[in-house]
């Protein structure tokens, strides 16, 4: 079987590591990875608990096809209660740990209680321990992971890490693993950081021995690959221009939250885009892109290595930022650049690169940059309260400042490692703060595209495109081409999205094969890899579980309806450029309907018949 | 032509078996002075816990291999060799010419000079028939000293302890494997095979060894004394070379040959570890007595006694790789480091992981390795290619682990590398 | 008969490894990349990938090291096979193999390298970019990596 059917559960209290099984009942029904996780995170803490505080747990957890042949079988998800919305936290990161820690012998691991020292968690196949951290606490991702791979001798052992962001309490921390891929959103980090647990190493030699049925895997899984190779954007789209393939794209369309949302098209998008990536500098004559690079298992290779232009002001006398690492991703680039009013490729790849060296998503220090900026336009914030820096939209030297202030938690770094919500409260206007349930907004301003306003009030995690990601129907036409300006259909629509990606959230897949792949795709490979019988339905339904489970423990958290909501500008404002000028985003004509359709009352309660259905 | 070859070890063997190739009518014959088919020493630790039979450590399988070949087998000890008649003496009497002689007759333990080395329950663990009197003693329980522990010593550590006997290794020198590790490296496996219950003593001597009943008593230098069921002694080796020496030949401590594997005789030359062939990292000539080695001396050899013109020896890398009770080490060349040269070094005790590189100017001339299975040959190739490894040297110095970034960034061993190498 | 061998193009690779996965699947049935006898190395701060395995060269340095002929050679295929069943784990095979291509197996007590899968290298049928062909020997570009080897060799 492709379940490894082991836990790891690591108190930090009495620093012990114990083995359970898995509870495969549960994985029938919640697949794996965000799924089952949330189950366990549901079933084990209090809902109300301070998510800093040692009776939060947090789960690192992977699906059945993380760590087999299966495309993008690698990731894996940090769950745990987020103490930037004070929701459920699920942030998925690809990279080669999640495959790691399954090679290892281990589905999951549960982190609970708060290590009195630092410790870090090292573990080679049955071989779990926590060991003291003096030596990498204080450190970035970049230096713990350099010094951890020395101490071990082990190029192939996988770290993921927190920085020094997360130590210092930065609300948006993430978990880098592999130098820079990440965990990235609600704080995950923080949390970890937060048990005085600084890494995870992990060495696995005993690999996933075998599947349930390995001719049909082999058959889904090859049809599958096939697939991908063969579609316009997981085949040629995402391998030669990336993710930031939709900067130009989501600018067209007047989609493009620029200074903090005040704007929906971004006049310096063309110089921040994948096309930009690929222009050869004038100092060297090399293009910023590097190359591709992929995630363990996957045959699309999204991802960007990059390099900074080696004359740029932010590398001067740091040879340390001058070979290539992680570069900048579509959601990134924009947070950092469009919403900052920033056009300076090189800023954006070097405030990126200090985002995976001392884990902070960049997406929240991006829009709490843009925050900041907007505040000091305004006047509420100034030089006293910065340093000294001029937080004015389109400076890059502020931008990139600032992602060193965050980064080592100096001066005004503070403030903004608060996150937009709390920084705007702070300076008093919270109307300026781009978030729902505190999470800072991604790179689609749903004013252009009406069922990302839907899909970011209703998030279970506050506002993020992964959760229903509408824009591929709305803007790409993937499955059908709807009408991004109208709200008709979008319900339903989100809906759909929302219980299908909880779906192949929780299956070690990456949901970028959805460009290419439906459940129809999906379902055989996880049906050939484990017990449960799956199919597109029953996976759905499953997803429709998951999604309830997680609303239910929102619900429980303290969290209401009054939450399901997107800052007054985009329901106030109207678009001043592109297709939707004059538009703001109808989330009032699509809550109610979406309720009805989730089978919630008119306070977004799942109702006991609901409950019931999904056998919540 | 006659081609006769002295010692059925790898070398001897490699030797006919590449001379038949090259001289498809040449007569080639083969002398071993054990009873068995020609056989692997290295391959005796495993016949001893029993992983194998003793067919298992034949140095070729097939059952008609010898005859297929035309190389003639004959069991017997070369006792003299007449160079100007061109003959062979054996120890039965009979005599065999020869057109082409090659030697390879190996070594033979030596005894430590200490009383008791002749008594019954003490034996060396050379060949076949000493394996298999061991095996006969060193039952699970047992108690067992085992009297030095260099690198053939180690060997015959993992399997007595595996066998399951109760171990007591004795050591003169400063540490174990002390002319194949350095201190460090020494003091780990020492560590590793304590923690995993057999006693080591280092810079100790055995005194002497006197038997009591069916007890054998061994004195130790300190005054200990350790009751033993079994003694096996792994004191060293000395090449076989007495056989010849009123004939002539120049020795050393081994044969001396040049780099076509020749001796002072045009017609005889020398394999192995009874040849002192010329070492690739110092330049100069030494027995190494090495597997690897003896294998090319043996091909070398051979295609010079069949005339081919030019098949100079280059010098061979001393290396070794050992498994301690699970432990694996390994050490090539300048293992000890080169004077004026670099080094980098990564230490885990903990772990049991160690890694050490020596440099001379860019050029990686020795390593010695504690934990590493995975590409570890790469260290005899960066070696053996003196590659100049640029940049990635200061880059080794600072992180050893990047072993196989440079080694494939500094060598073409890759069809389209030049991509990476930029 | 012309022999194939597996090309390797360091620049097409993307660092995925469903080449090790192939690899450690045909060969032990599990997906298992610390087992498999393809590598993909990567060059982090150089932003490159390298696959690397066996070449099969002509040298076999490991068979000739091998001390109870467990090496040999598939004549169909001109791969150097080891034979488990007559592999006593001595090891002395992966350190004389220059390229470092023979692997000890601590869980078997075996040592373990590309055998080409009998000719049908699975690592080159999951290669999703075409970095890993299986072409005719003489365009592999395999000269160079055998000019290196050449330099290995004890005599010239």
């Amino acid at each position: 079987m492709a379940w490894q059917r082991r836990i790891l559960r690591v108190d930090l209290d009495a620093g012990t590591c114990t083995e359970e099984p898995l509870n495969m009942e549960w994985a029938m029904q919640y697949i794996g990875q965000r799924g089952l996780a949330t189950k366990y995170l549901v079933e084990e803490i209090d809902p109300k608990v301070d998510a800093l505080s040692p009776g939060n747990k947090l789960i690192m957890a992977t699906g059945p096809l993380t760590g087999t042949m299966a495309s993008t079988g690698g990731r894996y998800s940090v769950i745990t209660k987020s103490p930037l919305t004070g929701a459920v936290a699920c942030s998925n990161s690809g990279g080669f740990i999640g495959a790691e820690i399954k090679h290892a012998g281990w589905d999951m691991i549960i982190f609970e209680g708060r290590a009195p020292k630092p410790v870090y968690l090292y573990l080679e196949n049955d071989h779990a321990e926590l060991v003291p951290a003096d030596d990498v606490w204080g450190k970035s991702v970049w230096e713990t992971d350099e010094i951890l791979h020395a101490k071990y001798q082990d190029p192939l052992i996988r770290i993921a890490c927190v920085g020094r962001a997360a130590e210092q309490g930065c609300l948006y921390s993430a978990i880098v693993n592999d130098l820079h891929r990440a965990a990235g959103r609600s704080g995950v980090g923080t949390v970890m950081a937060s048990k005085q647990l600084k890494a995870v190493v992990v060495r696995g030699t005993k690999g996933v021995s075998g599947v349930r049925d390995a001719k049909a895997f082999f058959k889904a899984t090859s049809e599958g690959k096939r697939t991908l190779a063969e579609n316009a954007v997981t085949g040629e789209g995402l391998p030669k221009m990336g993710t930031q393939v939709l900067m130009n794209v989501i600018n067209e369309v007047g989609a493009m939250p620029t200074r903090n949302m005040r704007e929906v098209q971004f006049e310096g998008a063309s110089k921040i885009s994948a096309e930009a990536m690929h222009e050869p500098r004038e100092s060297d004559g090399k293009p910023n892109l590097v190359t591709n690079g992929a995630c363990f298992g996957c045959t699309i290779a999204c991802g960007r290595i990059s390099t900074i232009d080696p004359q740029h002001y932010t590398v001067q006398d740091k040879p340390e930022y001058k070979h290539a690492s992680g570069g900048l991703e579509y959601e990134a680039a924009w947070a950092l650049g469009s919403d900052t009013g920033v056009d300076d490729l090189d800023a954006l790849t070097y405030a990126n690169f200090l985002c995976n060296e001392d884990g902070m998503d960049p997406i929240s220090f991006g829009a709490t940059v843009a925050a900041a900026m907007e505040l000091y336009d305004i006047g509420a914030i100034t030089t006293e309260h910065t340093g000294g820096l001029e937080m004015k939209f389109g400076s890059a030297e502020a931008l990139t400042r600032a992602a060193e202030l965050v980064a080592t938690g100096e001066g005004f770094g503070r403030d903004l490692a608060l996150g937009s919500k709390r920084l705007c409260e702070k300076y008093g206007h919270p109307d300026l703060s781009m978030t729902v349930k505190g999470q800072e907004f991604p790179a689609y301003d749903p004013r252009g595209i009406q069922g990302m306003g839907l899909a970011y009030a209703t998030s279970n995690r506050g506002a993020c495109h992964l959760r229903g990601y509408t824009v591929s129907s709305e803007i790409m036409g993937v499955p059908v081409k709807t009408d991004p300006l109208t709200t008709d259909g979008k319900a339903e629509l989100v809906k759909a999205f929302q219980d299908a990606t909880a779906a192949v959230d929780s299956t070690g897949l990456c949901v970028f094969t959805t460009f290419a792949w439906t459940l129809e795709d999906i379902a055989p490979q996880v049906d050939a890899a484990c017990e449960g019988g799956w199919s597109p339905e029953t996976m759905l339904a499953a997803g429709e579980r998951i999604w309830n489970l997680e609303r239910k423990f929102n619900l429980d958290a303290g969290l209401t309806k009054a939450d399901d909501n997107l800052p007054k500008r985009l329901l106030k404002d109207a678009a001043k450029t592109g297709p939707a000028k004059g538009m703001v985003n109808n989330l009032d004509v699509m809550l109610p309907e979406y309720y009805q359709l989730r089978g919630w009352n008119t306070d977004g309660v799942p109702t006991p018949e609901t409950l019931a259905r999904l056998g919540l | 032509m006659q081609h006769v070859v002295i010692g059925a070890g790898p070398s001897g063997l490699v030797a006919a078996e590449t001379l038949r190739k090259l001289q498809p009518d040449a007569g080639i014959t083969l002398i071993g002075d054990e009873p068995e088919p020609p056989y692997s020493r290295m391959a005796i630790p495993y016949y001893l816990i029993k992983q194998i039979e003793e067919s298992g450590t034949f140095l070729r399988k097939t059952a008609n291999h010898y005859d297929s070949l035309r190389i003639a087998l004959k069991q017997g000890r070369v006792a003299s060799v007449d160079r100007a008649a061109h003959r062979v003496a054996l120890a039965d009497g009979s005599t065999l010419g020869y057109d082409k002689l090659l030697i390879a007759t190996g070594s033979r333990p030596v005894p430590p000079p200490i009383p008791g080395m002749d008594l019954d329950g003490v034996t060396s663990c050379w060949t076949l028939a000493d394996a298999r009197r061991i095996a006969a003693t060193a039952r699970p329980g047992a108690r067992v000293v085992l009297m030095g522990a260099g690198f053939i010593g180690c060997i015959i550590l993992e399997a007595l302890a595996r066998s399951g006997a109760e171990l007591t290794v004795v050591e003169m020198g400063d540490r174990m494997v002390p002319r194949m590790m350095n201190d460090i490296a020494g003091g780990m496996i020492k560590d590793w095979c304590e923690s995993r219950g057999v006693k080591v003593h280092t810079s100790m001597r055995v005194t002497a060894i006197e038997k009591q009943g069916d007890t054998l008593r061994v004195s130790l230098e300190n005054g200990d004394v350790v009751d033993a069921d079994l003694v096996v002694s792994a004191t060293g080796v000395r090449p076989n070379i007495e056989f010849i020496a009123d004939s002539g030949i120049e020795t050393d401590h081994g044969v001396l040959v040049d780099r076509q594997m020749r001796t002072n005789d045009l017609d005889i030359y020398a394999a192995g570890d009874v040849a002192q062939g010329i070492d690739f990292s110092t330049g100069e000539y030494s027995v190494q007595a090495i597997q690897p080695t003896a294998v090319d001396h043996g091909q070398l050899a051979a295609r010079n006694m069949a005339g081919l013109s030019g098949a100079r020896h280059r010098g061979s890398v001393n290396m070794n790789v050992l498994d301690t009770l699970g432990l694996i080490s390994s050490s090539f060349g300048l293992w000890m480091g080169d004077e004026g040269g670099e080094s980098a070094e990564l230490l885990n005790r903990e772990r049991y992981r160690y890694l050490n590189l020596q440099f001379a100017d860019d050029v990686l001339v020795g390593a010695t390795s504690l934990g590493l299975t995975e590409h570890v040959g790469v260290l005899r190739g960066l070696i053996q290619t003196r590659t100049r490894l640029g940049v990635w040297k200061e880059r080794l110095v600072k992180d050893p682990t990047r072993l196989m970034e440079a080694y494939l960034a500094s060598t073409q061993a890759l069809g389209f590398n030049a991509a990476v190498m930029a | 008969m012309m022999l194939k061998a597996l090309q390797l193009e360091p620049e097409k690779c993307t660092g995925c490894l469903q080449c090790e996965m192939a690899c450690s699947y045909e060969q032990e049935g599990l997906f298992n990349p610390s087992k498999s006898r393809i590598k993909v190395f990567t060059f982090h701060d150089e932003g490159r990938f390298a696959p690397y395995t066996c070449s099969q060269c002509a040298e076999a340095w490991c068979m000739h090291a091998c001390p109870v002929e467990a090496i040999v050679i598939n004549e169909a295929t001109g791969a150097k096979e080891v034979l488990e069943d007559v592999c006593v784990g001595c090891k002395v095979c992966t350190i004389a193999c220059p390229f470092g291509t023979v692997n000890y197996n601590a869980d078997t007590g075996k040592v373990i390298k590309c055998d080409l899968c009998g000719g049908e290298p699975a690592c080159a049928e999951a290669c999703p970019t075409e970095a890993i062909t299986y072409v005719d020997a003489e365009h592999t570009g395999l000269e160079r990596m055998r000019a290196h080897a050449a330099q290995t060799i004890p005599a010239n």
